[in-house]
Parts: structure tokens; C-alpha cells; sequence
């Protein structure tokens, strides 16, 4: 026997595989580009889902007692909004992105696993097509994206839609799982000649790091789902009061997966914007070192501050003042990386692309979010706006106005080197304004509704004072987003055929994926450059300056 | 190396979800107070005769890889093939358990002790059961006489995780049984 691994027919098939049609290569591809690529339609497809049902909500809340959605069709529609957004779009988006680009970044040919890294996307897939199946059943999933029992019980909910919620979750949360193991094993072992762990670039050391906090916080997540599904489908009282299970234990469970989720989730938007912003300033990013071990200190702290999600269960004071104090801490951290951004700019010949615009935008929209979920960490005004529009205001501006932006500017950025042609700046520039004043007048206003005590989740509101006027703004400000979407697919399809050409290296930016061509072959590099600094393209073309 | 490191971070990962369903039994062990539990439902001595066939696995195992270095692929093969035997032997005795247990009527929709018991260590069975599908598969190709540095990549990483599914045992069996029978 060969070392070969035993594929039927390797060889004379190979000439066969080929002439077949394209869809066939993609589907058996190891390549991690193009399983980058197929993570990024994907979650494309998933954001427009995620997005009607986020109309759909809006146009129920536009004006009050609205019969448009019935209670129980609107329970499941923001359940499914959720659920979408945040396991089937910002966290793969991340990973489809790290999928690309890391390999790349380091000179590698390929992941270290590729073949791993085929099953990833897959088993995604799948999970994402078996949380959708469930509305063929007859009724979505409906607890919430949190799914808090007992709602999630048979008792509250006995038709088989929580079960599809939680297989599809256990198959996403085993990709993901996949994918952050092939991520660590990349970075470690195939790192190209002279690329020091201190001479990363930062998106990869956010992927890194990324990595490690998924590996840790997923398997909490998937404890509390077998438990559900032993609740759920053998009878059992984990997480219910009749025979003695705690549903608070769910809430333990579920956010000590739940707060590290929100780091997966921002991490490597921290990691674009650190990539973003020093290119079009011309300048190397302002405290490369803090950065890196500011997010390991993140990283760190944020498996010990779920209990900021549950200041309303009545934890007893100590607990309330611990959790809320190690929440403030690792504001920290957070809050020193928007010096480092800024500090990055200063000075710098700023270039106002559209990725740069996206990033900016991330900065000022990011720091809101970042600001309102501050104050939660105080337990008293916990308790006044807790599960109050405030927050959904609070997290959509972590999530889009961070993530979202952030991989906008991503996009904006790197389609140049995915594709080979730039992606329009002039569709670009009416993509970004109408996404950021959109966002701006759906989210803004939610601060304000929820501060007057409107709560998020019901299906509709009585007349009250302003309330009307203000959802009536978000709904407006919700179908001017919906635009900015429109205006980037359509700037996608028209830049793919007619975009100027980009060549290797549009931005004069400095790291290694800019060193091969755009695309690059299915090898990555026929030569990759020699590497004695945090910018190996610039040291390239100025081999006299000191290097950092 | 690659094969190596990624089954650690993989063990590592597998660590933290055993700790959590390890956290939910505690927890819910003080919390039964009626029906079965632990010390009226459980027979310890019996499960220390198959915690011992679980335990000598992993050292065939162990005698396994050494007879691989040392070149001998029939010892090899033997040792392997011991190895599943025992943890066959275990599986089967976990098996007669919940036939047993469910026989009494003791089951995840008892009380909480069935629930926490069952999904307890039915995660860990399901790894066994993992483990000697991923086992059988070596013997397989050390069968079909592929020793190529590949198969032998993959010994390693299975190993690894052969020994982690067995400490995780050794912590399930002295804070299930062994605290109610000592
Ligand atoms: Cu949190």
C-alpha cells in the first residue's frame, strides 16, 4: 500500500471531474478560498433572510395595536431573526473571511486541514437548512434566540420547532468547533519563514485568539442543548420547576456561552479594522503590541461576566456587584483599542475609500454600542432597562454598527483580491450612506423607546406618548437599510463582470495576501516573499527604513 | 505534528462540555430528594469490573503504539485488537446497566438523578462507542497492512483521545459510584 489515502478512481477520473459541471468542483473543493467564498454567499443569502424578517418585524411595530403579524407568527419571526443573524451570518461571516484570508496572510498554500475544513462549511450548511425546515413542521422555533425555559419546554412549546432550533445549533456550534481547531492548528504550524507570532498580521491574531474562545465557549452551548433535548424528548426536569430542574441553570449555562459568543462575534471585526485602518492612513497601526494582549486580556475576562445577562433573576447583591464589576473591567480593553484606531489615523494621509469610510463609521457607531453597554454593567439601570428596546438598540449597535460595518469595510477591501476586480467606490459611496444613516434612524430612536419603557418582544404597543412616532421612524430607517442592502448586491453582480481590473496590490497595503495575484492560484504563491517585519511588501520597497 | 496538536485543542474542547454535564450532575445530585438516586440505584462493584476493562485499555493501547515503534506489526495489531475488545467489554457492561436501570423504571423522566445519570454518562458512552469506531478503523488498515506515516499520524491522535475518554471515566466513576459506596 501507497501513503495515498484511497480515492476510487483518483487518477483517470481526474480529466472527467473536470469537464463536469462547475457546481461539482465547488461542492467537493478542499480549497480554502473557495470554501471561504461558499461561507460568504452563504451568510449573504442567510443576511437577506435574516434581513425580511427583520422588515417583517418592522412593518408589525410600525404603528400600534398593528395586526399584520399575529402574536404567535411574530414570536417565531424574531426568533428566527436571531437565531439567523448570529449562527448563520456574523459568526461564519468571521469565519469564512479567517477561511480566506489566514491562510494567505501567513504564506501558507492551504489550511492545515483542509479536508476538515470541507465538513466545516457543510455541516453549517446543513444546520442552517434544518432551522429553516422546522417552519415545514408547522411552526418555527419561538423562545427567542436565548430560548430561556420553560418557554423552550414541551409545556410552552410542544410542537418540534425548539428541536430543530437545537439540532440545527448542536450541527452549526460542531462546524464552528471544526473550523476554530483548523484555524489554531494553521497558525501555529504553517506560518511561512521569518512570520514570528510577533510579526502577525492583527486580523490573524483576532482569528487566533477568536479561535481559542470558540473552542472553549461552544462546548457550553452544546451542553445546555443536549440537556434541552433530554428535557425535551425524553421527559426529563433539567431545566424545568416540576420535579425540582432550575430554569435559571439554563440561563447560567446558556450565557457562559452566550457572553464569550459576543467576543466571536466582534473579535475579528477588531482584527479588519486593525488591518483596514493603518493601510489607508499610510501609517503601521499605533500599538501593535497592546492590541494583540489587549484582546487576550478580553478573551480572558469574558468568560467571567455572564451573569451581567441575568441582573434581573435576583442572583443575590454580591454576586450582582461582582458580575457587574468585571463587566466594567473589561470595558477596558475595548475602550483602549478605539485610541489605538484613533492614534493609527493621526497624522496619517488618510484615504477616504469606502472600506475606510466603513471603518470609520465602525469607530463612531462601535463606541455607542460600546458606551450603552457600559451602563448595563451597572445593576441598577440594569434593572430600569433591561429587556427593554434600550436593548435592542445596545446590540444591534455592537453588531452592526461594529461586526456588520466592519465587515463591510472587510469587503470593500478584500473583494479586490477575492475576485480581481475592484468593487465599484462610486456604488460603494451610496452603499455606505444609505447603510449608515439607515442603521443610524432605525437603531438611534430604539434608545429613547426603550428608556420610555417599551419592552422588546411584544408583537404591538398601545398608543402611548411618542411611542408611534418613534417605531414609525425605526420602520422607515429599517427599509433605508434595506436599500443600502439592495444597492451592494447590485454593486457585487455589476463589479464581479465590469469591475476595473485590481491587480496584485490596489491599496499598497503590505501584508502577504497583496504579494500573490488577484485571484490567487489554487497554490496561494509561486514564491512567497521573504519576511523580516510586520509588513513584509513594505519592507520590500523600502529596504533602507528601520522596521517595526 | 498537525494531526497531533489538533486533537489536543479538540480534547480541550471535549474537556469543557464534560465539565458542564460533570457541573449539572452536582448540581442536581443534592437536589433529589425522592426516588432513585445514586446509593439506592447504582451497583458499584459491578461497574469497578468494567471500569477496569476500560482502565487496561488504555494500557494495551499504550502497549500498542510501543509495539508499532518497535516495528512489530503483528503486535501491533494484536494489542489493537485487545483494546477492543475491552472497551467493547465495557460498553456491553454499561449496556446491562441501563437495561437493569430501566427495568426499576429509572430513567431521564424519573427525577433528576435519571436525567443528570443518564445524560451523563451516556455522552461518555457515546465516546467510547466513537473511539472504537475511530480503533476499529486503524485495525482495519494495520489489517489491510497500511502502515504508512499517515495511519500512523492518526494512531497517535486516536490514542490521545483513547486516554482522555478514560480519565474522564475515572472522574465520572468516583463522583458517581465511588462516593456513594466508600
Ligand atoms: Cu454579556
Amino acid at each position: 500500500m501507497s501513503d495515498t489515502p484511497f480515492v476510487p478512481g483518483l487518477v483517470e477520473d481526474a480529466d472527467r471531474v473536470k469537464a463536469h459541471s462547475a457546481w461539482l468542483e465547488w461542492v467537493s473543493t478542499v480549497d480554502h478560498k473557495r470554501i471561504g467564498l461558499l461561507y460568504l454567499f452563504t451568510t449573504l443569502f442567510f443576511f437577506c433572510v435574516g434581513g425580511a424578517e427583520a422588515l417583517l418585524i418592522r412593518i408589525q411595530l410600525a404603528w400600534p395595536n398593528n395586526t399584520f403579524l399575529s402574536p404567535d407568527e411574530y414570536n417565531q419571526i424574531f426568533t428566527m431573526h436571531g437565531t439567523t443573524m448570529i449562527f448563520l451570518v456574523v459568526v461564519p461571516v468571521l469565519l469564512g473571511l479567517a477561511n480566506y484570508l489566514t491562510p494567505l496572510m501567513i504564506g501558507a498554500s492551504d489550511m492545515a486541514l483542509p479536508r476538515l475544513n470541507a465538513f466545516s462549511f457543510w455541516v453549517f450548511l446543513f444546520g442552517g437548512i434544518l432551522l429553516y425546515f422546522s417552519f415545514a413542521t408547522g411552526q418555527a422555533p419561538n423562545a427567542g434566540w436565548f430560548s430561556y425555559a420553560p418557554l423552550s419546554e414541551n409545556s410552552y412549546s410542544i410542537r418540534p420547532g425548539l428541536d430543530y432550533w437545537a439540532l440545527a445549533l448542536l450541527g452549526i456550534g460542531v462546524g464552528t468547533v471544526a473550523t476554530a481547531i483548523n484555524l489554531i492548528v494553521t497558525i501555529v504550524t504553517l506560518r511561512t519563514e521569518g512570520l514570528t507570532i510577533r510579526r502577525l498580521p492583527l486580523f490573524v491574531w483576532m482569528v487566533l485568539i477568536n479561535s481559542f474562545l470558540i473552542i472553549f465557549a461552544l462546548p457550553a452551548l452544546n451542553a445546555s442543548l443536549v440537556m434541552l433535548l433530554v428535557d425535551r424528548l425524553l421527559n426529563a426536569h433539567f431545566f424545568t420547576h416540576v420535579g425540582g430542574g432550575s430554569p435559571v441553570l439554563w440561563q447560567h449555562y446558556f450565557w457562559s456561552f452566550g457572553h464569550p459568543e459576543v467576543y466571536i462575534m466582534v473579535l475579528p471585526a477588531f482584527g479588519i479594522i486593525s488591518e483596514v485602518i493603518p493601510v489607508f492612513s499610510r501609517k503601521p497601526i499605533f500599538g501593535y503590541g497592546f492590541v494583540a494582549a489587549s484582546t487576550v486580556a478580553i478573551a480572558l475576562l469574558s468568560v467571567g461576566v455572564w451573569a451581567h445577562h441575568m441582573f434581573a433573576v435576583g442572583l443575590g447583591h454580591a454576586w450582582e456587584y461582582a458580575f457587574g464589576a468585571s463587566s466594567l473591567l473589561i470595558a477596558v480593553p475595548t475602550g483602549v483599542k478605539i485610541f489605538n484606531w484613533i492614534a493609527t489615523m493621526w497624522g496619517g494621509s488618510i484615504r477616504f475609500t469606502t472600506s475606510m469610510l466603513f471603518a470609520i463609521a465602525f469607530l463612531f457607531t462601535f463606541t455607542i454600542g460600546g458606551l450603552s453597554g457600559v451602563i448595563f454593567a451597572t445593576v441598577p439601570i440594569d434593572w430600569q432597562v433591561t429587556d427593554t428596546y434600550f436593548v435592542v438598540a445596545h446590540m444591534h449597535y455592537v453588531l452592526f454598527g461594529g461586526t456588520a460595518f466592519a465587515v463591510m469595510a472587510g469587503l470593500y477591501y478584500w473583494f479586490p483580491k477575492m475576485t480581481g476586480r475592484m468593487l465599484d467606490e462610486r456604488r460603494g459611496v451610496w452603499n455606505f450612506w444609505l447603510m449608515f444613516i439607515g442603521f443610524n434612524t432605525t437603531f438611534f430612536v430604539q434608545h429613547f423607546l426603550g428608556l420610555a419603557g417599551m419592552p422588546r418582544r411584544v408583537y404591538t404597543y398601545g398608543d402611548l406618548p411618542g411611542w408611534a412616532v418613534m417605531n414609525l421612524i425605526s420602520t422607515i430607517g429599517a427599509f433605508v437599510l434595506g436599500i443600502s442592502v439592495l444597492v451592494l448586491l447590485w454593486n457585487i453582480r455589476i463589479s464581479r463582470q465590469t469591475g476595473a481590473p485590481a491587480g496584485d496590490n490596489p491599496w499598497n497595503a503590505w501584508t502577504l495576501e497583496w504579494a500573490t495575484t488577484s485571484p490567487p492560484p489554487e497554490h496561494n504563491f509561486d514564491a512567497v516573499p521573504p519576511v523580516h517585519g510586520r509588513r513584509p511588501l513594505w519592507d520590500l520597497t523600502h529596504p533602507q527604513e528601520v522596521r517595526p | 505534528m498537525r494531526t497531533k496538536l489538533a486533537m489536543g485543542v479538540f480534547i480541550g474542547s471535549e474537556a469543557v462540555f464534560f465539565a458542564f454535564l460533570i457541573a449539572a450532575y452536582i448540581y442536581y445530585a443534592a437536589a433529589t430528594v425522592h426516588g432513585p438516586n445514586a446509593a439506592n440505584s447504582l451497583d458499584p462493584p459491578r461497574t469497578l469490573i468494567f471500569t477496569v476493562c476500560l482502565l487496561a485499555s488504555s494500557g494495551t493501547l499504550w502497549f500498542a503504539e510501543r509495539r508499532l515503534a518497535a516495528g512489530s506489526r503483528n503486535g501491533f495489531r494484536v494489542w489493537l485488537g485487545a483494546t477492543i475488545v475491552l472497551g467493547l467489554a465495557f460498553i456491553l457492561g454499561q449496556a446491562m446497566e441501563y437495561i437493569g436501570l430501566t427495568r426499576k423504571t429509572v430513567t431521564p423522566a424519573r427525577n433528576l438523578f435519571g436525567a443528570t445519570f443518564f445524560t451523563l454518562t451516556g455522552f461518555h458512552g457515546f465516546h467510547v462507542i466513537c473511539g472504537l469506531i475511530s480503533l476499529s478503523v486503524l485495525l482495519g488498515l494495520a489489517l489491510r497492512g497500511n502502515f504508512s506515516a499517515k495511519a500512523a499520524a492518526g494512531t497517535a491522535a486516536i490514542s490521545m483521545y483513547w486516554h482522555f475518554v478514560d480519565v474522564v471515566w475515572i472522574v465520572i466513576f468516583s463522583l458517581v459510584y465511588l462516593r456513594v459506596w466508600v
